[in-house]
């Protein structure tokens, strides 16, 4: 089946207590699933796990498939499952232009095109002409598109949103959020949003899953 | 009032700082490029000339000298780098820090002159792997006719080199690792398809490089000027540029005084020119990785050879620290066997290593008290005046690392013997408190900057005065961290060979010098016993750092950490 599919998934912590009920649900392609919960109930966790990003010690059980392959079988950087973070996470040791280069998929060859392909995107986030600039001397909010359009150049085959608008302030968050929206809902791919603001999950407009204690 | 009081204090140390070090290296400069410059009057030489450089040109093998520097210099700091990042990202990758740290450690507090003794006993055609080897692989029944120290091409030298470097740039990685977000962005660039071991080469490698800038310009002018593990391990006919300077300086015809004065402003114009071409290749390998970086290949370069050679180093330095041991307990011990037929403490009972190790002890115990109170006074200025450190502070206080010890160090010794202070103790301690202080206020400015502020606020609302909270909250609970820094001071007064040499004229024996002198002899046993006695005043000085705190705040939890 297409999409990313969760069967039976359980995650226990390090001290050893299950975070969360089993959890079983699909996200379509095209799809934005929020997840929601009350705060420490292991929402990052799940993304963290569903990434290949969870820190040793954790316990998991229960299965992940991306259009239809077995995801926890592979290492992070073979899941094709892009992650957009709480802070932007730009490199600081390369310009913009350069961290979205590095982002950009190897698919793509020569170094015109792939310059091209760089600018395009910028262009797209309203950051042209930005691609020597230094990440550091970015607003968060064009951090927050840079680290967007990274994400998305490296083709992903499923995104996963963990909290992405939580450290903006208001008015920069509704506009990043539908940037984001419009952009994850053209590439066609699974996507996976954690937040706690419920504006968030309305502008979303999927299905929400709720999370509850085990 | 403090605001007053932080001034006086700041006035104070800054003379004091300024008059004793400064002053020194400055006259110390001035004087050595006269000298090359043919004004020498102690000598009889009293007016300007190009005729020491003449002279200079002139001493045969010059330019193999200089060949030889830069060759074993850069080969030395490059393959050390490159192991280092490659031990460093293997740990990062699958942890086992902790084991390479505890490996890492003791080869770092030893001086270099006792793990060149101690490599010299490993490697020698007679020494200890041919031992080990023989004559079962090898079919030698005889030590072999190979130059496996002392070679003409610098390897040995390179080695020796690479066994005290990687150890440092390791833990400075490790320790630099840790302040940039390694785990967030190594998530980031995984789920975009990196594996961890090219994240490692293409977005950690290059933020750590520019934290460890400085340390690896110094590990470089190090490697180019080193002294006594260039005479115990490197080539001899002709030798690199700072041991035939050293030669020439401590030469019975004095007339070489002059060549050998220019022969220093060269080594230390050859320092500064290398840094340079180092910044020219900075910015190549820069260019260079940031187009692979663009070039979105996920492919990283593989590290595990690098890590591997780099952990058999470890290893080989460790067996040189053991070997030393070996060789002065051994008695009789015939080539081809493993290990000696009958052992001794012969060599242990000769005793002439007492007057030497109580030589560097005090040298150490002295100008380490001496320096972690400047220290002290300085960062409590600092802290009174509510002030950063400025940067033509930083650039004081760092003057005699910055500045290629062999420039200074001969014409320190004329300038201190115009001020009336003869060649001896006294010069000898001087010029070693030129570098122990340097790296005590490396050591200890961070924890004292680190130190909770409200606790001394805390202390001056309850009514004690500033040196009463100095006294009785600072320094208690920067014990450990202050203890660490006199350590590390100590380390660095007992490894100083050059110093001593220039500045004691000779009368100042240390065990530094002692094992430096005996390694061109023929005695292992007793070279054994001064380099064992070398290598070990340092780890003493770092055992007592560690047990003291320990002992004095076993009941007290949040002191107990390594930080304050």
């Amino acid at each position: 089946m297409t999409g990313l599919v969760l069967t039976n998934v359980t995650i226990r912590s390090p001290g050893g207590s299950p975070l969360f009920a089993p959890l079983t649900f699909g996200v379509r392609p095209g799809e934005i699933v929020s997840l929601s919960g009350p705060s420490g109930i292991g929402k990052s966790t799940l993304v963290a796990h569903i990434g290949g990003h969870l820190p040793a010690g954790f316990v998991t059980a229960g299965q992940v498939t991306l259009d239809g392959r077995n995801a926890l079988a592979l290492p992070a950087e073979a899941r094709r499952i892009g992650v957009l973070f709480q802070d932007a996470l730009l490199f600081p040791h390369l310009s913009v232009g350069e961290n979205l280069a590095f982002g950009l998929e190897p698919a793509i060859r020569g170094r015109a095109a792939r310059r091209a392909a760089v600018e395009e995107a910028l262009e797209q986030a309203g950051l042209a002409g930005f691609y020597r600039r230094d990440p550091a001397t970015l607003s968060g909010g064009q951090q927050a598109r840079a680290a967007l359009m990274r994400t998305l150049l490296a083709a992903p085959r499923a995104i996963l949103l963990d909290e992405p608008f939580s450290k903006l302030d208001p008015a920069l968050r509704a506009e990043l959020r539908s940037f984001v929206f419009a952009h994850v809902r053209a590439r066609a791919v699974p996507v996976l949003m954690v937040s706690h603001d419920a504006e968030d999950a309305a502008a979303a407009g999927g299905p929400v899953i709720s999370l509850s204690p085990a | 009032m403090t605001v007053r009081e932080g001034r006086a204090l700041r006035i104070l140390v800054l003379t004091a700082v300024v008059g004793a070090l400064v002053l020194p290296i400055m006259a110390g400069l001035f004087e050595t490029a006269r000298a090359a410059f043919g004004y020498l009057p102690v000598v009889g030489a009293d007016h300007l000339s190009l005729a020491p450089w003449r002279r200079l040109a002139d001493l045969p093998g010059l330019r193999a000298s200089i060949i030889l520097t830069l060759w074993t210099g850069f080969a030395a700091t490059i393959l050390s780098l490159f192991m280092a990042f490659a031990l460093a990202g293997r740990v990062w990758m699958h942890s086992g820090g902790k084991r390479l740290r505890a490996l890492a450690l003791p080869l770092l507090a030893a001086p270099h002159a006792a793990m060149a003794i101690g490599l010299a006993f490993l490697i020698a055609p007679s020494g200890w792997i041919a031992r080990v080897i023989s004559p079962w692989a090898t079919g030698w029944q005889v030590p072999p006719g190979i130059a496996t120290v002392h070679d003409p091409g610098g390897i040995a030298l390179i080695l020796g080199l690479i066994v005290k470097e990687v150890p440092f740039l390791l833990l400075m990685i490790l320790s630099v690792l840790a302040q940039i977000k390694a785990r967030e962005q190594a998530a980031a660039a995984r789920a975009l398809g990196y594996s961890p071991q090219t994240v490692w080469t293409k977005i950690l490698v290059p933020q750590i490089y520019r934290l460890i800038r400085l340390p690896v310009f110094a590990t470089l002018a190090f490697a180019l000027s080193v002294v006594d593990m260039a005479l115990i391990l490197g080539p001899t006919q002709p030798p690199t540029l700072a041991v035939a300077m050293t030669r020439w300086f401590v030469a019975a015809d004095t007339r070489l005084l002059m060549p050998a004065s220019a022969a220093a402003i060269l080594l230390a114009a050859l320092a500064m020119l290398s840094v340079a071409l180092w910044i020219l290749g900075e910015r190549v390998m820069g260019a260079l990785n940031r187009r692979r970086i663009v070039g979105g290949a996920r492919r990283g370069w593989p590290i595990a050879v690098g890590a591997a050679t780099g952990q058999v180093l470890l290893w080989l330095g460790t067996a040189a620290l053991i070997a030393l041991l070996v060789w002065s307990l051994a008695w009789r011990w015939s080539f081809p066997n493993g290990l000696p037929e009958s052992w001794s403490v012969t060599a242990w009972m000769r005793g002439g290593w007492w007057i030497a190790l109580k030589q560097s002890l005090f040298l150490g115990t002295v100008t380490v008290l001496v320096s972690v109170t400047l220290s002290v006074l300085w960062l409590e200025g600092e802290t009174r005046a509510g002030l950063a450190r400025a940067r033509w502070a930083s650039a004081l206080i760092y003057l005699p690392l910055m500045v290629p010890q062999a420039a200074f160090l001969f014409g320190l010794s004329v300038a201190f013997l115009r001020g009336g202070i003869g060649a001896g103790h006294f010069a000898v301690m001087w010029g070693q408190a030129l570098f122990v202080y340097p790296y005590v206020m490396l050591a200890l400015s961070d924890p004292w900057h680190a130190l909770d502020r409200r606790l001394d606020r805390t202390a001056a609302s309850l009514g004690a005065g500033p040196w009463r909270r100095l006294f009785r909250v600072k320094l208690p609970i920067l014990l450990r961290p202050i203890l660490t820094a006199a350590a590390i001071g100590f380390a660095v007064s007992v490894a100083q060979y050059l110093p001593t040499l220039l500045l004691g004229a000779g009368r100042v024996t240390t065990l530094t010098t002692e094992a430096v002198t005996l390694a061109s002899g023929s005695d292992r046993r007793v070279t054994g016993v001064f380099a064992v006695l070398l290598a070990a005043m340092p780890l003493v000085g770092f055992g007592l750092a560690f047990a003291i705190p320990a002992l004095f705040y076993r009941n007290r939890r949040g002191l107990s950490g390594g930080r304050a």
